[in-house]
């Protein structure tokens, strides 16, 4: 059923009672075409795009939790597309695309919001960097541009602009079509795009073991509902990686690092955009319910706790106290974390994997949530031809062995 | 509209004698303009209910009338904003937590124009259309309209939504009070000061142990504050407890906190807890923190939380005047205030029935006790019956009537299909949810229980003792006395504390325990009206069952979807009915959904304690080279290079930077130029083992760098890309003094530790940090042997002594001196090396010879401009992280067999034709320098998505050669010299041609004089 | 925040004293020369990344600045021990988890 304002009325008018179920919750079937483990926002959008636009619709995406339990429910919502290498910037312009339509294409206001993302330079170093990527964005098509600390601080009023600042805002680059969207609509918008083709999404259902034949093909997996047979299983599950290649003898180049985030109560508008700094570890935003929402760097070491120090919101909370001096009175209403997988470039790794049969998608570390239906939509594709889309290809498993990093953080890290 | 109005009656709700307010006090206050009276020891919640005022707020989505639930942290309705000045404005504060001051002055919430006519509450009107997750399945603009469609949700909706969320206002201005932090150790720690609390930390102080006693309240005391009938050891509670608190300050390892709520368990047992300092205070002293935040490390922890009254859940069960049970008994014992004439009290437990019988006691009529449940425990009926109280039991309540203040209570029971009982306050108990937040923070679990109706612990964690009502809800005081005592002295023991304790204290007189509670609420009969279950965000049974029907079943789900329980209550009043409503409407036992994970902060916690005192300069480490304020008062301007400040230029008057910049290059060229080196990393590497390590962990040959030499040396990562260069310089066969670049000090030095600590532990190499040890002035110029030929003493400086990259060791002004002849800018350099507290001194009187020649100091933007005339390059500029030695020209080792990162470098990839490489640039167009950053393309309109060829990496305009230059990293640059390529500009592309990294004296000569 | 117990000041100190430094008994080919890309590739970058008790190196910056092992399980994010640089790796604590200390 399409959702519109009419047909909310005419439910209101019902008393509600009628609502059809988003998605089922099917049995699992001794087998499907392909087997994508892991109903976050990535899982579900390859198993939509699979159905969508290559036919695939026998398809099942097994959840060991509740869908969209993972880093897509967890993350601070920023979308953009303003990364320096051209492999990223590609990857991500690929989504952005696709954010635009989004709340049409799958009839779920996913609340996408581009209400712009501007990143700030403390000192000249950032600013050198910062400039670097206003001019490769430009040369890419990525509207990126370079801001004075007095523009910045017009586009966003509470900004503090003054230099005698312990570091101060020495300009900004603004992404205008970056902004927000609501984490847990793109989940479940994708799950009920995805379900109302013909995909199984089952919850509760662990990948306890991956099976493959004499030749070293994947055909299925072993679950905690029983096993399911499939020719193809793509591993799309954030914070859980490691362990599942593992079942299927791969090792990666990943380690899973605590993230965490946190809300503030909500209050009237105040912040018109996305403010981040990466010098002084500050990101932030508005949601549409009010609450300033706020990501701090993760935590030192591997883990996969959920959790993580005081010391690491603390930090956090120093710099946007001092960028943001409003928001000191305002109160911390919940904390939280999630699970991230990190590679040694920062760049995902999305393709096929040593084992025929065996795909994956992974290792977005702290920036998988901006991608999420390129990343999905492209996954698909690689799954349902075979072969690497073209903008996915540059992202494989083998750059570590050649050594074709793309590295985005090292940029941003080196200063002298 | 409001207006100022004097009080007609003083505190008509106030009873004459009783509570443990000031009677000797009185306040004034004013809440949405009005003004009232009110008492010392009051909150605004128990001050406004003194004065008759009950309602206080709009809900959220509904702009429905709201009151005060309760007494405490738990309150969902109650909130306001209290403006002590125009730069204090708090907002979201809990009416229940406010303690008034004269001239207090607050606000309701999320109301406009009034707080009695809410324009918004039309909402409640057409709520249909706002069932939960209904912005989900709307404003997405029409689709037909594409592009158009979308742009509404951008224009027209989500402002409108964005306008309506929120509940409080930020401040408009930034907070000018301060707030302090402090660590703390102590054996024990408590949390909650009620009887089981108290009863722990004497407990533990008199068993030796050292105690921090933290309670979220301003008084000590908890659930004994409002108690009245209890005695204790003989005593009424009140003298007890004051004479508890009495012994417990006696004790300099006791640490009593009030106003202090501990809000968050870290790993390790780290506990976050924030001290509210002076927002009570009618005046507080400006130079009192408002806050301090305590991270307490405690070996043992005592969890005496309490617990949470719960709600009932029927329809209309959200208006001004419905209250929970036990906060009614709170405000009539503690605050001697009633909350109305004439009660209604809506039971599922037997908690409320010594309440109706407490508010009778107190001149209350009680009209009714309407019990959900088939029939109560004997003890309640008995007491009831004594105090003539009607009871209904087997009764469904059906909805309350009243717009701003509860009028009456539609009951259906046996003997009528429906009755309206008139009244003007509701207590409602539906059984207590123990308070155990923290007890899940700290990784204990919790699991349902049915004969509980309260989720409780799986298992005992260590570290971790549970005491009083928190572990047995619905206990006795004195079982909490005694659970509080045993918890107190077994922790003590565990951290070894050995001292006798006196005997446990006895309370007599003691209510019975009232353990019969109905189970929560599965299925409840909505005819009329709306039945809460999140009061603040409005979301009622009805909401969670569309969430359910539409699929969403775990707990998770529905809380995300009807957003229950992520409120600024985080859903204390809420979470358990919610679990008992999914569980009815999937029919499943409670125990199968689990439950949410509990997060911190407890309570919400302030930005401004949490960030403490890290602000303006103290906001990160300042650090400064001992020539700083030499620099400073030459008027230099400085740059931050992470922590360092360096200074970038010396504009003499009437100078912008770029003529500054200008001078002092041709300066350095011409004469002579200083410069303060000493923010570079300097790392002294000691023992016989010295060379192979350095020669292993360098690209650069070092093993056979002769005594009295210096090299310059590049360090790579183990995966081949440069990361650092500097000087290595042997001092002797088994001494070096090697230099790093500013940025890269301390990771040098722990990339070095790691290999010879863990790898090549066959060597005997140490490695001493000596960064802030030595200051560093740079003497570089043509005229640069003539500024130290007179200071320095017993070293030859004639260039058959003290070639290019030599070292001497010597005095200069009468002061050790390491000497090192390198040149960072082409021209003849050294770079004089004194210890730090002489380098200032040192620096005066070179910088005095060098100007009496012409010379002038110079910083780092000329020196900037001075290396890259010569083409080296600058880690972290030319470099990001991501090139290797040869893209930048740079010796790569091919000779040596192994250092670190030389296996990186035969990778495919790492070899591959098109790597980018250094290249310079010369601008063909008579335009300005090129900006930093730009890239590079062959033609100079390309299309969007066309690689780049590379990209500027360096760009000055250079005063030595008039013309702005630049370098470059372009893929296969080398072969393309002499090339011609674009830098596409927003306004059209500059013309540039490849050149070779080097502008001035390709030949060095300049360097070997 | 972790407390850690360095081997070498023999005392339990705050997390914020040390620097993480990945997995431990990764060790540096004795030939890399000799290595393919794929075994140097593999030296380089894969980490086991477990969810359970993992071996790892921290190092004391802010203290004595010596590089040490712990075993932490990195659910529970507990420590069963730490030993130096050169020791076996010990046995971990429980299962679930929890230290054995």
């Amino acid at each position: 059923m399409r959702f519109s304002f009419p047909v909310l009325v005419g439910k209101a008018l019902g008393g509600h009672r009628t609502w059809p179920r988003q998605w089922r919750d099917p049995e699992p079937k001794p087998t499907y075409d392909v087997i994508i483990v892991g109903a976050g926002g990535h899982g579900l959008a390859t198993a939509y795009y699979l159905a969508k636009e290559h036919g695939i619709r026998n398809v099942a995406v097994l959840e060991k939790g509740w869908l969209g339990g993972g880093n897509t429910g967890r993350n601070t919502t920023i979308i953009r597309s303003n990364y320096l290498c051209e492999e990223s910037e590609a990857l991500y312009e690929h989504a952005m695309k696709l954010w635009d339509g989004l709340s049409h294409e799958l009839n779920y206001n996913v609340m996408y919001s581009p209400r712009g993302v501007m990143m700030l330079a403390h000192n000249e170093h950032d600013v050198r960097v910062t400039k670097r990527h206003v001019h490769a964005n430009r040369l890419a098509g990525i509207d990126n541009e370079w801001l004075d600390p007095a523009e910045a601080k017009a586009f966003c009023p509470i900004l503090n602009v003054d230099p005698r600042l312990r570091y101060p805002v020495l300009g900004a680059a603004l992404q205008r079509r970056g902004g927000v969207a609501r984490h847990d609509a793109v989940a479940w918008g994708y799950a009920r795009g995805a379900d109302s083709l013909g995909v199984d999404i089952i919850q509760n259902c662990e990948v306890t073991g991956i099976s493959r034949n004499f030749a070293g093909r994947v055909t299925g997996v072993e679950t905690t509902r029983g096993p399911i047979s499939a020719r193809r299983v793509g591993i799309v599950a954030a914070g859980h990686t490691s362990v599942l290649m593992a079942m299927a003898g791969v090792r990666m180049p990943l380690e899973s690092f605590p993230l965490q985030a946190l809300v503030s109560e909500p209050v009237k508008p105040v912040m018109p955009c996305v403010v981040m700094s990466n010098s002084v570890h500050a990101y932030m935003s508005q949601s549409d319910k009010g609450e300033l929402v706020i990501g701090a760097g993760t935590d030192a070491y591997t883990s996969y706790s959920q959790t993580g120090g005081l010391h690491i919101a603390r930090h956090t909370l120093e710099a946007i106290t001092e960028l943001f001096p409003v928001t000191r009175r305002l109160r911390m209403l919940r904390s939280w974390g999630g699970i991230v997988d990190v590679t040694p470039d920062r760049s995902p790794i999305i393709g096929a994997t040593p084992v025929p049969g065996l795909y994956v998608n992974c290792g977005w570390g702290t920036g998988g949530f901006k991608a999420t239906p390129g990343s999905g939509h492209v996954f698909a594709a690689t799954i349902a031809r075979d072969e690497p889309h073209p903008v996915a290809a540059p992202f494989t498993l083998e750059r570590f062995t050649t050594g074709r990093l793309i590295d985005e953080a090292a940029a941003a890290a080196v200063s002298h | 509209m409001t207006r100022e109005r004097l009080p007609a009656t003083e505190e008509p709700f106030r009873l004459a004698s009783g509570g443990r307010i000031d009677r000797t006090g009185r306040i004034t206050f004013s809440f949405d303009g009005n003004v009232y009276y009110g008492r010392p020891g009051d909150t605004l919640a128990s001050a406004l209910l003194a004065n008759g005022v009950h309602l206080v707020g709009r809900s959220f989505k509904y702009h429905r009338p709201r009151g005060i639930l309760s007494a405490g942290s738990e309150e969902s309705n109650a909130l306001v904003t209290v403006r002590r000045d125009w730069r204090r404005a708090t907002p979201n504060l809990r009416a229940t937590e406010v303690e008034i001051y004269e001239g207090l002055a607050a606000e309701s919430q999320n109301r406009w124009p009034s707080l009695e006519r809410d324009a918004a509450s039309i909402n409640d009107r057409v709520s249909g259309l706002f069932p939960a997750g209904f912005y989900y399945k709307t404003f997405m603009g029409p689709k037909s309209l594409g592009r158009a469609g979308r742009a509404t949700w951008k224009r027209l909706y989500e402002p409108a939504i964005r306008r309506m969320a929120g509940l409080g206002r930020a401040p408009i201005d930034a907070d000018p009070d301060r707030y302090a932090s402090r660590y703390a150790h102590c054996d024990v720690l408590v949390i909650g000061a009620g009887p089981a609390g108290l009863a722990a930390a004497l407990a533990a102080a008199e068993a030796g142990a050292s105690v921090i006693l933290a309670d979220e309240q301003a008084e000590p005391g908890g659930s004994l504050l409002s108690e009245t009938h209890v005695r204790i050891d003989g005593a009424p509670a009140w003298d007890w407890l004051a004479a508890t608190l009495q012994r417990l300050s006696s004790f300099d390892r006791v640490r009593v906190l009030p106003r202090t709520t501990v809000f968050g368990a870290y790993p390790d047992r780290m506990l976050g807890l924030v001290e509210r300092i002076s927002d009570h205070l009618a005046a507080p002293d400006a130079n009192v923190p408002r806050e301090r935040l305590w991270q307490v490390r405690a070996r043992e922890i005592v969890l005496a939380s309490g617990t949470i009254e719960r709600p009932l859940v029927f329809p209309d069960n959200d208006r001004p005047g419905i209250m929970l049970a036990e906060s009614v008994a709170t405000y009539l014992h503690r605050y001697a205030v009633i909350a109305g004439t004439h009660a209604v009290v809506v039971a599922a437990s037997d908690d409320a029935y010594a309440v109706a019988a407490d508010l009778v006691g107190h001149g209350v009529r009680v009209e009714r006790i309407v019990d959900v449940r088939e029939t109560a425990g004997r003890a309640a009926r008995d007491l009831v019956e004594a105090a003539g109280i009607g009871v209904t039991s087997g009764a469904v309540v059906l909805g309350t009537r009243g717009r701003r203040r509860v009028s009456a209570v539609d009951v259906a029971h046996a003997e009528a299909r429906s009755e309206s009982i008139a009244c003007d306050v509701v207590l409602m108990s539906a059984g207590r949810q123990p308070t155990l937040h923290l007890f899940s923070q700290l990784r204990g679990r919790l699991a349902w229980q049915e004969d509980r109706q309260a989720l409780m612990p799986v298992a005992a964690i260590d570290h971790v003792h549970l005491a009083g009502a928190v572990a047995v809800a619905g206990g006795t005081i004195g079982a909490a006395l005694e659970s509080g005592f045993n918890a107190g002295e077994t922790a003590a023991r565990t951290t070894g504390a050995s001292a006798a304790l006196p005997r446990v204290p006895l309370a007599d007189a003691d209510p019975p325990a009232w353990l019969e509670t109905a189970p929560a609420p599965r299925a409840v009969r909505v005819a009329r009206g709306r039945a809460f279950v999140d009061f603040q965000n409005d979301v009622t049974t009805k909401d969670i069952r569309i969430a359910t029907h539409e699929g969403f079943r775990s707990i998770e789900h529905v809380k995300r979807y009807t957003t229950t329980g992520m409120a600024t209550d985080q859903g204390k009043t809420s979470n358990v009915n919610a679990l008992g409503v999914v569980a009815g409407a999937l029919d499943v036992d409670i125990a199968a959904l689990g439950h949410t994970t509990f997060r911190p902060p407890f309570t919400p916690v302030s930005f401004g304690a949490l960030a403490g005192e890290c602000r303006n300069q103290l906001f990160d480490p300042v650090r400064l080279t001992p020539i700083d304020p030499s620099a400073r008062a030459r008027g230099a301007v400085f740059e931050a290079v992470g922590q360092w400040q360096r200074a970038r230029y010396y504009p003499r008057v009437g100078e912008d930077m770029r003529t500054a910049v200008d001078r002092e290059c041709r300066a350095v060229r011409a004469s002579v130029g200083i410069f303060d080196g000493s923010t570079l990393g300097k790392i002294e590497v000691a023992g016989p083992g010295a060379a192979e390590f350095l020669d292993r962990i360098y690209v650069n040959n070092l093993v056979n760098l002769t005594v009295g030499r210096c090299r310059y040396a590049v360090m790579l990562s183990e995966a081949g890309y440069v990361m650092d260069d500097g000087i290595v310089a042997r001092l002797a066969r088994d001494r070096f003094h090697v230099t790093t670049t500013t940025g890269g000090a301390a990771g040098v030095l722990a990339h070095m530790e790691d290999y010879l600590q863990t790898e090549f532990t066959d060597l005997q190499c140490w490695l001493t940090s000596v960064t802030e040890q030595w200051g560093v002035i740079a003497v570089q110029g043509p005229k640069a042997r003539e500024v130290l030929a007179p200071l320095v003493e017993d070293v030859d400086l004639s260039v058959s002594a003290l070639p290019h990259m030599a070292l001497a060791e010597g005095r200069i002004l009468d002061v050790p001196m390491r000497l090192f002849r390198v040149s960072f800018t082409g021209e003849l350099g050294y770079e004089v090396n004194v210890p730090a507290g002489h380098a200032r001194a040192v620096w005066d009187e070179i910088l005095k010879r060098a100007e009496a020649l012409d010379g002038a100091p110079y910083g780092t933007e000329a020196m900037h401009v001075l290396r890259a005339e010569k083409g080296y390059v600058i880690v972290g500029q030319e470099s990001d992280g991501t090139v290797t030695p040869a893209d930048l020209g740079l010796p790569t080792g091919a000779a040596k067999r192994d250092f670190v990162g030389k296996r990186s470098l035969s990778r495919p990839d790492m070899v591959k034709p098109g790597r980018p490489e250094l290249v310079g640039l010369e601008c063909m167009d008579g335009g300005g320098p090129l900006e930093e950053g730009l890239q590079l393309t062959q033609i100079p309109d390309p299309p969007a998505g066309t690689p780049a060829s590379g990209y500027v990496t360096s760009s000055y305009y250079s005063a030595t050669l008039d013309r702005p230059i630049a370098l470059a990293l372009v893929s296969g640059g080398r072969a393309r010299i002499g090339d011609t390529v674009f830098a596409p500009m927003p306004k059209g592309a500059r013309q540039v041609r490849i050149v070779a990294p080097v502008f001035y004296d390709p030949k060095g000569g300049r360097l070997h004089v | 925040m972790l407390l850690i117990r360095c081997p070498f000041c023999e005392e339990d100190r705050p997390e914020v004293e040390f620097r993480y430094a990945g997995e431990a008994h990764i060790a540096r080919p004795s030939d890399p020369a000799g290595e393919s890309d794929g075994a140097w590739a593999d030296f380089l970058y894969l980490r086991t990344n477990p969810k359970g008790w993992h071996a790892e190196r921290w190092h004391h910056v802010h203290g004595c600045g010596r590089f040490l092992n712990a075993v932490r399980h990195t659910v529970t994010d507990r420590i069963a021990a730490t030993y130096k640089p050169g020791e076996a790796r010990p046995d971990p604590g429980r299962p679930d988890g929890e230290a054995n200390r």
